[in-house]
């Protein structure tokens, strides 16, 4: 058991763990002190307060980008002397140089350094339209001590997720439907108030957790006639109770993923959930839309993490009445709720399997001929179910847009063992740098086991004509992911407006479906009169038995385009139909939100998404939870 | 249904078409040996997955399909896996061409010769090529080439050589093989061998369309296929086969390639080798066997002229473009792949549509020689015309075919030049005596053979004829139907036209390339071609004649003539001539003789009602509207004939119309 291993070996893990998985965070102010607190919730009894140290504060204004993505101290921009640089101090790239970047961004998309596209600097509070308050409701809240605003800025923030046309507007300083009042309830039973209050007063509610969605699920329906309030649960961050003979944690909904992570660590625990978004998405989110971690080959994707829900519905509170690991008792209710995305209720709090913090972590990388054989091979890793915490295979565009993003290197020893690599792969073993491509590894658990794991992994690799590329080039790759939402801030500095997506397909088709997205994606671009080649990448980015999740990256130039989001928006759509032509899902692990909605009968069928409405219409007939994703 | 959106009605601007180099120029003047050597370094398919054609067998033979068909028979069959195998083995290795470019190096060498020798040239729109070539590099290519000569794809792979683009492999009838040598020179030139028919004989479909498939989907080279299945006899395009279109089409639906390029590729002579081996076919000589010593004996040919030849290479048409809308490819989603399905309903018929589609992009783009114009004016005037009143009207009729969008060769302004030397190239079919131009009947020789080998001779010269005139039919069919039907309702209201315009339309719709169900676009075609040309003008509710629209009508009324007759023949035969039950493989003969008979009492002078293919597509026609029931027995199949019926329809045939209600609420 972890609780038994001496002490500082113990703390060694966590701050391994810690460097590794956001080593960018801050420090925190009190040592390993984390709030918990077992203690009922009871509006008599003076509210608890939300665990202090969180990584981002109730306003978030205080340090998070308004019109972009994470915060306001880091982004990437382009100095002086033309060279691309990442500022703060918060991550591993933070102050360092990037001189391939611009290069690569120039010759990528035909950018040009001189032709600037700048955001509107501050938020424009005569531009938010005046809040339509139900002023009964605002009354009973205030009675029952629920904190709440109305304020702009609070208001903006909660308006949106991170979608392409959502910042786009923003940076424009465009600001559409917005929640006319912000709540922020700080225990379950704060939210079973709201709930109840907005289901008397007929008011709307969206539930918003670390708005890090990208389908459009937080924007407000502009056909929306009552009063829209968002549910911040950033309060709702404490880990309630931490169960070491059952290995699970009780963990309010609110809190981000990387205060669960570290907080969990302090007592030698994780969860092992890892999405890109960790640092700011919220537990809840994770459970309404079905998230997926990166290491989810060890620790399971969201919905096998989680033993028991609750969630506040106008009809009342739903859960389970014991925490048995697997129950037959008719379909699964807790299937109700994930990827419910906020239509049915509020997920107040998750009963999660936690486990101790593995012992030994390592990076690794290999690189390929050509991504046909990569694909091969992670097919076989998936056959004989060996896989690691994560594997992840890039496409060779990606591998180039990673090798971008190379920081100055210091020493001349360093540079020069790059190019005898480089050598070595190129000329020595003949692979073509147009056509390689590199999987990223992240072995986890005990150190004999990992090297263990890593040789059969990379002997599986020998087959198929992979050799081993080191850790660096791994770490690289995970970090692009951390990064990259801040990159497509840079990009839109300069004409260059990009997203991802991603889907899950059986193993037999990831290869045509790969090849016809892109290039689908290509053809698009050519005919909406886009005049440069757009980006257009993807890697395969989660290995199962009987398939793979893929993620594309798209971007493009827009210059000389009159609509350019329109343009994006037909492409996107035209992806989208290929991936569901090829045999893709209409999403993996994003959700359906209202971007893709359009697709949910044809994915689901008739009668599917008639269950799914009659469950909707039995929990909440008077639609409180409108937000309108999904049905 | 799809076909409303593939098809729009021809625009008022007839469509552009490219210029013409001659390749033979360059042959005659330079070194065909040092041609035939040249450094051939074809541009390719991007994502090309290169293997030789050796290893193309065995990626078949490892397919997954293949493996699962071979699984599937040797459980049924209770043979073991090996051994069905092995008959996938034999299968294949009967079928896969061997290309080698030494061979291709052989046949550029010697048909540059023949071609020199036969062709005065051959003439090809390089603009297509440039097309051609783009196309190659971008998506994997299906070739097809219009059929109506052997030459056809001896012609193709010369051409792809001469201009550097990538050679195809070509799918023939396995008849070839069985020419000594020559089979497997075709075949080491490229060509693979399918059985004519293999109906329920699933390995060898497996081993077929997975071989056909492997070779699309890893770019090997461009697939070559005749739509249409065999050559036209008649020179009319045949209803479109699409067992290998379907095949081809597959790898796009099944996403395994992002697109196919589908290029029609229109053949046209302006006099065909097969001549009159064609007419004495059509009249039941039997065809010769493909033979070597057949081919050598051919050779006497080589030193007859047979004017120029005509290559277009139609703009690539993207298979993903066309089913946009039509098919949803996620049907496919739910099965393995690899697993065999046959296709849809409505995919089926979505091919269906393309390849009918694909045949008309290939008629349109058919170059015309004024000869086919003259043969059309000869057959109308079946004792000879005035040379005089023959260049006028020629010239008359030349400027209907342009206002209709006919593709027309017409060498030069002076009429009666252009007309004298098309009939020079002819003049084994016509002979210009006394002022008069006429059919030239070979005289029979000893005068007992009688009349009936007079009139068998002269239906050869008019079948022969007929053929030219058949390459033009494709401009004038649906004005000519629509023509006929307004001479039978006699009235004015359109849509009592329309409701007759439908009904012939259906009845030939196995005679001409008329596209399944699309009625209203070419009623409507034929409407505003023939207003265009000042023969009629459109009112609200009804299309009236103008005053000067009599000669193009009736013109068009005699051209649709001789099917109307000969289709009435054959309903005559199967009303007055025979008891119920008919075998089917004596309908031909027994037609055959009927209509001879009729010609020798002198009650019918349409000749062409003796060619076996406008029997078989009246048949066809029959057996489609229900008026003749096909029973197979045991042995033979034996042709149930519903009297009314047939009845019924020769007098539709014959300008009486049943009367019917339904009005097409459409008009």
């Amino acid at each position: 058991m972890a609780s038994n291993t001496d002490i500082s070996e113990h703390q060694r893990s966590a701050r391994r763990r810690l460097r590794i998985i956001a080593g960018h965070l801050q420090r925190s102010e009190q040592d390993g002190a984390a709030a918990l607190s077992a203690q009922e919730c009871k509006a008599e009894t003076p509210r608890p307060s939300a665990a202090k140290g969180t990584a981002v504060p109730k306003r978030r204004q205080e340090i998070m980008k308004w019109n972009g993505w994470g915060y306001s101290d880091s982004r990437f921009l382009f100095n002086k002397k033309g060279q691309a640089e990442f500022t703060g101090r918060r991550y591993r790239l933070s102050g360092l140089i990037l001189p391939s970047l611009k290069d690569w961004f120039e010759g990528t998309f035909g950018a040009n350094l001189q032709h600037k596209t700048p955001a509107t600097a501050s938020l424009s509070v005569s531009a938010v339209p005046p809040p339509n308050l139900n002023e009964l409701l605002v009354e009973e809240l205030k009675a029952a001590g629920v904190a709440l605003s109305s304020n702009p800025e609070d208001r903006v923030f909660r308006s949106h997720g991170h979608c392409l046309h959502e910042i786009f507007a923003l940076r424009e300083g465009r600001i559409g439907r917005i929640p006319d009042m912000v709540v922020w309830p700080s225990c379950h039973d704060d939210v079973v108030k709201i709930v109840e209050l907005a289901s008397k007063h007929n008011v709307c509610l969206i539930p918003y957790g670390g708005g890090t969605s990208v389908s459009s699920a937080l924007e407000c329906p502009p056909e929306e006639t009552r009063s829209i309030v968002s549910i911040d649960t950033s309060q709702m961050n404490r880990i309630l109770w931490i169960d070491e003979k059952n290995l699970t944690a009780h963990v309010e909904a609110g809190i981000i993923g990387q205060d669960l992570e570290r907080q969990l660590n302090e007592s030698g625990y994780c969860t092992g959930h890892e999405p890109d978004s960790m640092e700011f998405s919220t537990l809840g989110g994770w459970v309404a839309t079905r998230a997926s971690g990166m290491k989810k080959n060890i620790y399971g994707n969201i919905e096998d993490l989680v033993v028991h829900i609750k969630m506040a519905t106008p009809r009342g509170v739903i859960e389970k009445s014991c925490q048995g690991p697997r129950m037959s008792t008719g379909p699964d209710i807790h299937h109700f709720i994930l990827g419910s995305e906020g239509t049915l209720g509020v997920v107040t709090e998750v009963t999660m399997k936690i486990r101790p913090i593995p012992e030994y972590q390592k990076y690794g990388s290999i690189v390929f001929p050509n991504f046909q054989q990569g694909v091969a091979c992670l097919r076989e890793v998936a056959k004989q179910r060996c896989a690691p915490a994560s594997i992840r295979l890039m496409d060779n565009e990606q591998f180039q847009f990673g090798h971008a993003l190379k920081p100055q290197v210091s020493s001349i020893f360093t540079s020069f063992l790059d190019g005898l690599k480089k050598f070595y792969i190129t000329k020595f073993k003949g692979f073509d740098p147009h056509h390689l491509c590199v999987a990223t590894l992240l072995f986890e658990g005990d150190r004999e086991k990992v090297l263990q794991h890593e040789k059969q992994v990379y002997d599986i690799a020998a087959k198929f004509g992979g050799l081993a590329a080191g850790e660096d080039n791994g770490q690289r790759g995970y970090m692009l992911t951390f990064v990259i939402a801040y990159l497509r801030d840079l990009g839109m500095d300069y004409y260059v407006i990009g997203e991802s997506f991603e889907t899950s397909v059986p193993w037999d088709r990831v290869l045509d479906l790969c090849r016809n997205v892109k290039e689908r994606i290509v053809r698009e671009c050519k005919d909406r009169g886009v005049q440069f080649p757009p980006l257009s990448t993807c890697r395969v980015t989660q290995t199962y038995d009987a398939g793979a999740c893929v993620y594309f990256y798209f971007a493009f130039n827009y210059r000389g385009l009159s609509e350019p989001i329109h343009v994006y928006e037909q492409v996107e759509h035209a992806a989208r139909e290929e991936i569901l032509a090829n045999g893709g899902s209409l999403s993996h692990h994003h959700g359906v939100g209202k971007l893709r909605k359009e697709w949910m009968r044809e994915s689901v069928s008739s009668v599917g998404l008639g269950m799914l409405k009659a469950v909707k219409d039995y929990v909440d007939p008077n639609n409180i939870f409108g937000n309108r994703n999904l049905l | 249904m799809a076909s409303k959106v593939l098809y729009s009605v021809r625009g008022p601007v007839p469509r552009k078409r490219d210029d013409f180099e001659d390749v033979l120029e360059e042959r005659r003047k330079s070194s065909d040996l040092r041609y035939a050597l040249k450094c051939y370094t074809p541009a390719v398919y991007r994502n090309l997955v290169p293997c030789k054609a050796g290893v193309l067998k065995t990626l078949v033979l490892q397919s997954e399909a293949v493996r699962y068909v071979i699984e599937q028979v040797a459980a049924e069959t209770g043979e073991t896996w090996e051994a069905v195998q092995d008959e996938a083995s034999q299968v294949l290795e009967e079928m896969a061409h061997r290309q080698q470019l030494s061979t291709i190096r052989f046949f550029a060498f010697t048909l540059s010769k023949a071609f020199k020798a036969l062709y005065r040239s051959v003439r090809v729109n390089e603009d297509g090529v440039q097309r051609l070539q783009q196309a190659i590099q971008e998506h994997p290519v299906v070739l097809l080439p219009s059929h109506r000569s052997y030459m056809d794809f001896l012609m193709m792979s010369y051409l792809l050589f001469t201009y550097d683009l990538a050679l195809p492999v070509i799918a023939a009838g396995m008849d070839f093989m069985s020419m000594k040598f020559v089979g497997e020179m075709l075949r080491m030139s490229g060509a693979f061998f399918i059985r004519r028919s293999f109906g329920g004989d699933k390995l060898y479909w497996a081993v077929f369309s997975e071989y056909v498939k492997t070779m699309l989907r890893n770019g090997y080279a461009p697939l070559e296929f005749f739509l249409e299945g065999t050559r036209s006899r008649t020179a009319k395009s045949l209803t479109p086969k699409t067992g290998l279109l379907n095949i081809a089409m597959e790898p796009f639906f099944k996403g395994e390639v992002f697109d196919v390029n589908l290029v029609p590729v229109s053949i046209s002579y302006e006099r065909i080798l097969e001549e009159s081996l064609y007419a004495r076919e059509l009249l039941g000589v039997p065809k010769p066997k493909e033979s070597t010593s057949g081919l050598l004996k051919a050779r006497r040919i080589l030193s007859e002229d047979f004017g120029t030849m005509h290559v277009y290479f139609g703009a690539p048409v993207s298979v993903r473009s066309l089913s946009q809308g039509h098919i949803g490819r996620s049907q496919y989603n739910l099965v393995p792949r690899h697993i065999p399905q046959r296709p849809a309903a409505d995919t089926q018929a979505f091919v269906n549509d393309v390849a009918f589609h694909l045949v008309r992009l290939q008629e349109e783009n058919m170059v015309l020689k004024p000869w086919a114009l003259i043969s059309t004016l000869l057959l109308q005037n079946p004792n000879g015309m005035e040379l005089s009143t023959l260049i006028q009207q020629a010239d008359w009729l030349r400027g209907l075919a342009l206002s209709f969008g006919a593709f027309l060769d017409w060498p030069g302004e002076m009429v009666s030049k252009v007309i004298s030397s098309s009939l020079a190239v002819h003049r084994n079919l016509v002979c210009v005596s006394g002022g008069r131009v006429r059919l030239l009947v070979p005289e029979v020789s000893g005068a007992e053979c009688g009349a009936e080998e007079a009139e068998f001779n002269r239906a050869v010269s008019v079948l022969s004829c007929a053929s030219y005139r058949n390459q033009a039919l494709h401009i004038f069919v649906r004005p000519a139907l629509l023509a006929v039907s307004m001479r039978s309702t006699e009235s004015c209201r359109r849509d009592e036209i329309y409701n007759c315009f439908n009904i012939l339309r259906n009845i030939f719709s196995n005679e001409f390339i008329l596209c399944p169900g699309a009625s209203v676009q070419d009623f409507e075609e034929a409407c505003h071609l023939l207003v265009k040309c000042g023969a009629l003008r459109e009112l609200q509710q009804e299309v009236v004649m103008s005053s000067s629209g009599q000669t193009t009508l009736s013109f068009l009324c005699s051209l649709l003539e001789p099917f109307l007759q000969s289709y009435q023949v054959v309903c005559r035969y199967l009303c007055e001539d025979t008891q119920e039950d008919l075998p089917e493989k004596n309908f031909v003969p027994a037609v055959r003789n009927f209509a001879l008979r009729l010609i020798l009492a002198g009650s019918l002078s349409c000749y062409e009602a003796l060619s076996s293919d406008l029997q078989k597509n009246a048949l066809a026609a029959l057996v489609r509207l229900n008026a003749v029931k096909q029973i197979k027995n045991s042995d033979q199949v034996i042709l149930k004939i519903n009297k009314t019926a047939v009845n019924s329809l020769e007098d539709t045939l014959g300008g009486k119309i049943p009367t019917q209600k339904p009005v097409l609420a459409r008009l």
